[in-house]
């Protein structure tokens, strides 16, 4: 029984200057104590899809369609004083680069303290026991607690941020580029630290990222999106070895490989589409190698695979799987 | 270290331009054409309260240093029996001249004067800054609504008042009502300390809300605009995410970070909040400072308009100060 | 993540069709314009002539409006309609002088200081500062005092005190057009100062100075207007001050004399309102602000059939959405 099941969500942002499709009719489910891979290139959909989950959109998104079962209940038809009871008690977010994500005029741990006093009715001492609590298991000292977000080191505030995401006992915590702009050692931390909070936890995890190697480590499932569309969706095994997509099979090969340092990085001619004049058929038509005349006046179907693997491509089925 | 470089800084720099105020005053009312003499002695004066000012501020004397008497005496220190600095020497001492109508020291009559001015001030402000703060916060949230609009309009109106219209129109209104000046009702007598209180309040209440209403004006605008970038911040979005509703995300994390930018603007608009207390003191008979300035002016009381201007002067700039110490006390990221 | 709220649309830079756009600008323009307009033709449009002196009778004296004089008459027994419209003359030239002598001085101030950088500067803005934080209007009075009454000295005055908050804002602005490319481009060419600063960065600050200025013809407006209130105005000339400091010195409150105490003073609130509407939404232009943030109604954000946010649907995409195609799961 899967925890969250999204179904055809579409996602636009209503502008001046226009209407943006960021995310179209993406599908994906994620099981308890499991964790999923969400990649992608820049502008691909990704932080949209993560943020309309919770309602979190700006003023000029508009959730146009699709649903968001959490234990079979809706979250998009839920009215705003509901949604915010499920908000990070069940689903927590780690935002995209936490430089800026905390107050600066107020205490870390009274900002960690706030998230539990209000979806739990503990006793303020307790609060801040447990405040204590979350940050040591992210590996900072009590006496920060009492300290401004400034005076952490960005790694930390991004630890600080995880610990923030945990304090309610959620079930679900998305991270999304958790880290990005970090230098590579905190990096490393900080995925060490994802998979131990896991393993501990049990938690659900959806880790958005562009960076293939993290998602190669950590996670159990993986779901590819180009240009707001879901372009292949499975196991990590199946995704790495057995990629059916054209686009997929393009990112891994630009991927280095450590067994051959020397071969030339491929890398994908062209851009991503704009979102708002956005190519007929399949998005990724316009770069593809593979393409048929099809490709570029039908939306592509979604075709099962295997189990648990799907693919948005015209062409799957016919793909021989070749080893990575 | 920082801290202390800062205050260091700031506190030497509002020593420096009191002093030049000093100087300034001194050179205003002894460097012009025509008698200066006159602006510190008047010929309606006794004459031995002539005599008495002359030899204290050394009327006869040079202006800055008197090089002649060093020659007769031989000692350096004689030469600062000059005008300039017996002026400071004056000061000092807490003598501002003697008044022309009033034949009491300037002092004296300021310190009557200084009680009523600040409750004033005091309570106008306060008035101003809650109204601010609120309707700030309000327009930011609701912006682009209609309730957006009303408020900045009336923000806007409200620093377009001439504060002494303002005030005389609140009185033609309030005729009947309310007292028309004073600060409080003249030789009453009151049963119990409640009844003053009452009656003090309703002396207070039109000058205060002049007050108030000129300055909650500029209030009003720096709040909204400080409060329409912290809510786009994201930190707002974490708060949200949270589970936060509207109403507590204004309360524990807009209010303070978007009323850090008013401790300055407060600061600033000292100036304009005292021509505006001079305004209403006089319109509104408050026997304050203001009402002091502007019946010296009338009554051509010279030395009581110079007690009363370096007063004022002095602290304005003393309360800037105040002002720059607060802020950097409030906002944690210019600590260390 | 604040780059999804960033201004979408945001029509750069002050044209007059961007001003024409902002409600509150026009009506300022308007506004402005009428009082403008009197203060043009006060000779013809007064009914009286309010310099001349009246002989007048005791009923004369704070007359309530009549047919003969539609705004009543003052204490000596003149229109008060034809003073206010001449007023609006001493008004308008006293505040468009003093703010072209607060708008020269304070560019000038502003371009060296910010242009010139280290000790020039440093001692240039604590000059400012410390006049800044002197209150202006005791100094004023002070000043007039000693100086004597009189037009000029008023303009002098106000102008002079009055360029402070300007030099700064001329400043900022030239200290941001400073370091950009085309700047530094020209004097990596070896272009000299003065030239830089009249041909490549006063462009970028006048549109910053005009919306400024137009602030301090409001603000000198209501400075002379306060100094005469207070009696320190020009004695043979008639202006909005003068006739409330006259109005209130010769108890027309007392006496309820409305009509004598209210017009002056809404002519001024008219005249600094347009001129604030105007200068706001110049203000607005040069700096738009965020068009948005987080606190919004969420319920706008689900716009499906029957739920929260809205009964229309989204309007169709250029594709067909899924329609002929097998969605296999």
């Amino acid at each position: 029984m899967p925890l969250l099941e999204v179904q055809d969500l579409t996602v636009e942002y209503h502008t001046d200057e226009g209407r943006f499709r960021a995310v179209e009719d993406l599908s994906f489910s994620l099981e308890p104590k499991k964790t999923l891979g969400i990649v992608g290139e820049s502008g691909c959909g990704k932080t949209t899809a993560m943020l309309a989950l919770l309602r979190l959109l700006p003023e000029m998104g508009r959730i146009v369609g699709g649903q968001v079962l959490f234990d079979s209940v809706d979250l998009l038809r839920l009215s705003t004083a509901e949604i915010a009871r499920y908000r990070w008690s069940r689903i927590s977010i780690i935002f995209q680069g936490a430089m800026n994500a905390l107050n600066p005029v107020r205490s870390v741990g009274s900002q960690i303290a706030e998230a539990i006093l209000l979806h739990e009715v503990v006793p303020p001492n307790e609060a801040k026991q447990e405040v204590f609590r979350l940050l040591d298991l992210v590996g900072i000292t009590e006496q920060r607690a009492s300290q401004y977000p400034h005076q952490y080191s960005g790694g930390m505030r991004q630890r600080a941020m995880i610990a923030m995401a945990l304090a309610c006992h959620p079930q679900v915590v998305i991270a999304d580029e958790p880290s990005t702009a970090l230098d590579v050692m905190i990096q490393a931390q900080i995925m060490d630290l994802l998979q131990k909070i896991q393993k501990e936890l049990g938690l659900s995890i959806i880790v958005v990222t562009h960076d293939l190697g993290l998602v190669a480590e950590l996670c159990d499932d993986v779901l590819v999106m180009y240009g707001g569309r879901m372009a292949e969706v499975g196991s990590t095994e199946d995704i790495y070895n057995h990629a059916q997509h054209p686009y997929t099979r393009r990112l891994l090969e630009a991927f280095p490989d450590i067994e051959n340092p020397r071969a030339e990085l491929a890398s994908i001619p062209g851009y991503p589409p704009p979102l708002n004049n956005l190519p007929p058929g399949c998005r990724f038509q316009p770069r593809c190698l593979v393409a048929q005349d099809i490709c570029s006046l039908k939306t592509p179907p979604t075709l099962s695979v295997g189990s648990g693997h799907r693919v948005g491509c015209v062409r799957a089925a016919e793909m021989e799987s070749r080893s990575a | 270290m920082q801290r202390l470089d800062y205050f260091i800084r700031k506190a030497a720099f509002s020593i420096l331009t009191a002093l030049g105020v000093l100087i300034f005053n001194f050179l205003l009312f002894r460097i012009i054409p025509g008698d200066p003499v006159s602006m510190i002695v008047s010929p309606r004066m006794r004459p031995e309260t002539r005599e008495r000012i002359r030899h204290q501020y050394g009327l006869d004397k040079p202006i800055w240093f008197d090089s002649g008497a060093v020659r007769e005496t031989g000692s350096l220190l004689a030469g600062f029996d000059s005008q300039f600095f017996l002026y400071f020497r004056n000061l000092a001492q807490g003598n501002l001249g003697e008044s022309f109508r009033q034949h009491r020291p300037v002092a004296e009559l300021m310190g009557n004067r200084l009680g009523p001015t600040v409750v004033l001030i005091l309570v106008g402000e306060l008035t101003g800054i809650i109204l601010g703060i609120i309707l700030g916060l309000l327009a930011a949230w609701k912006r682009k609504t209609a309730i957006d609009t009303v408020a900045t309009t009336i923000g806007l109106a409200a620093w377009a008042l001439p504060p002494f219209w303002f005030g005389i129109l609140l009185l033609i209104l309030a005729r009947g009502k309310l007292p028309m000046g004073g600060f409080i009702t003249p030789g009453a007598i009151y049963s119990n300390p409640f009844e003053q209180l009452q009656d003090m309040a309703s002396h207070v209440i039109l000058p205060a809300t002049t007050l108030a209403v000129l300055l909650f004006g500029s209030y009003m605008l720096i709040v909204r605009n400080s409060s329409l970038e912290v809510m786009a911040e994201d930190y707002i979005l974490t708060a949200k995410a949270k589970g936060l509703s509207s109403a507590r995300i204004l309360r524990d994390h807009v209010l303070k970070n978007a009323s850090l930018p008013l401790v300055t603007i407060i600061a600033m608009d000292l100036g304009i909040a005292l021509a505006g207390t001079i305004q209403i003191e006089t319109i509104f008979s408050w026997p304050g400072l203001g009402r002091l300035m502007f019946d010296s002016i009338a009554q051509r009381d010279y030395p009581v308009l110079q007690g009363v201007f370096l007063l004022l002067a002095v602290g304005v700039i003393g309360a800037n100060f105040l002002a720059d110490l607060t802020y950097v006390a409030l906002d944690p990221r210019v600590k260390a | 993540m604040t780059a999804l709220l960033a201004p979408v649309s945001m029509e750069k830079g002050l044209t007059l069709r961007a001003f024409l756009r902002k409600g509150g600008g026009v009506l300022g323009l308007v506004m402005l314009s009428f009082i403008v307009s009197i203060a043009v033709f006060a000779p013809w449009i007064a009914p009286y002539d309010p310099y001349e002196i009246v002989e007048a009778t005791t009923s004369d004296v704070l007359a309530p409006p009549s047919a003969a004089h539609l705004l009543g008459q003052d204490d000596t027994g003149k229109d008060v309609l034809s003073s206010v419209i001449y007023g609006a003359r001493i008004s308008l030239i006293v505040g468009f002088s003093a703010a072209l002598i607060v708008v020269v001085v304070g560019t000038i101030v502003g371009m060296v200081s910010g242009y010139a950088g280290g000790w020039v500067d440093m001692v240039l803005m604590r000059i400012t500062d410390a006049i800044l934080v002197v209150p202006t209007l005791p100094l004023m009075l002070v000043i007039i005092t000693v100086a004597g009454r009189g037009i000029t000295n008023i303009i002098l005055v106000i102008g002079f005190l009055s360029w402070t908050y300007a030099a700064r804002v001329v400043r900022s602005q030239v200290l941001s057009v400073k370091e950009r490319q085309f700047v530094m481009r020209a004097r990596a060419i070896g272009v000299g100062h003065l030239r830089i600063m009249t041909v490549h960065i006063l462009p970028q600050v006048i549109p910053v100075i005009f919306a400024e200025g137009i602030l301090d013809i409001s603000y000198a407006i209501l400075s002379e207007a306060t100094l005469s209130f207070l009696g320190l105005g020009d004695p043979t000339l008639i202006s909005w001050g003068s006739i409330l400091n006259r109005a209130f010195l010769r108890g027309a409150v007392t006496r309820g004399a409305w009509w004598f105490l209210i017009p002056p003073g809404l002519a001024l609130a008219w005249v600094t309102l347009s001129l604030n509407f105007i200068g706001n939404a110049l203000q607005e232009l040069i700096n738009p602000r965020l068009q948005t943030h987080h606190l919004f109604d969420e319920r706008k954000i689900v716009v499906m059939n029957g739920f929260l946010g809205g009964a229309a649907a989204a309007a169709p995409t250029p594709q067909p959405l899924a329609s002929d195609m097998g969605e296999g799961r």
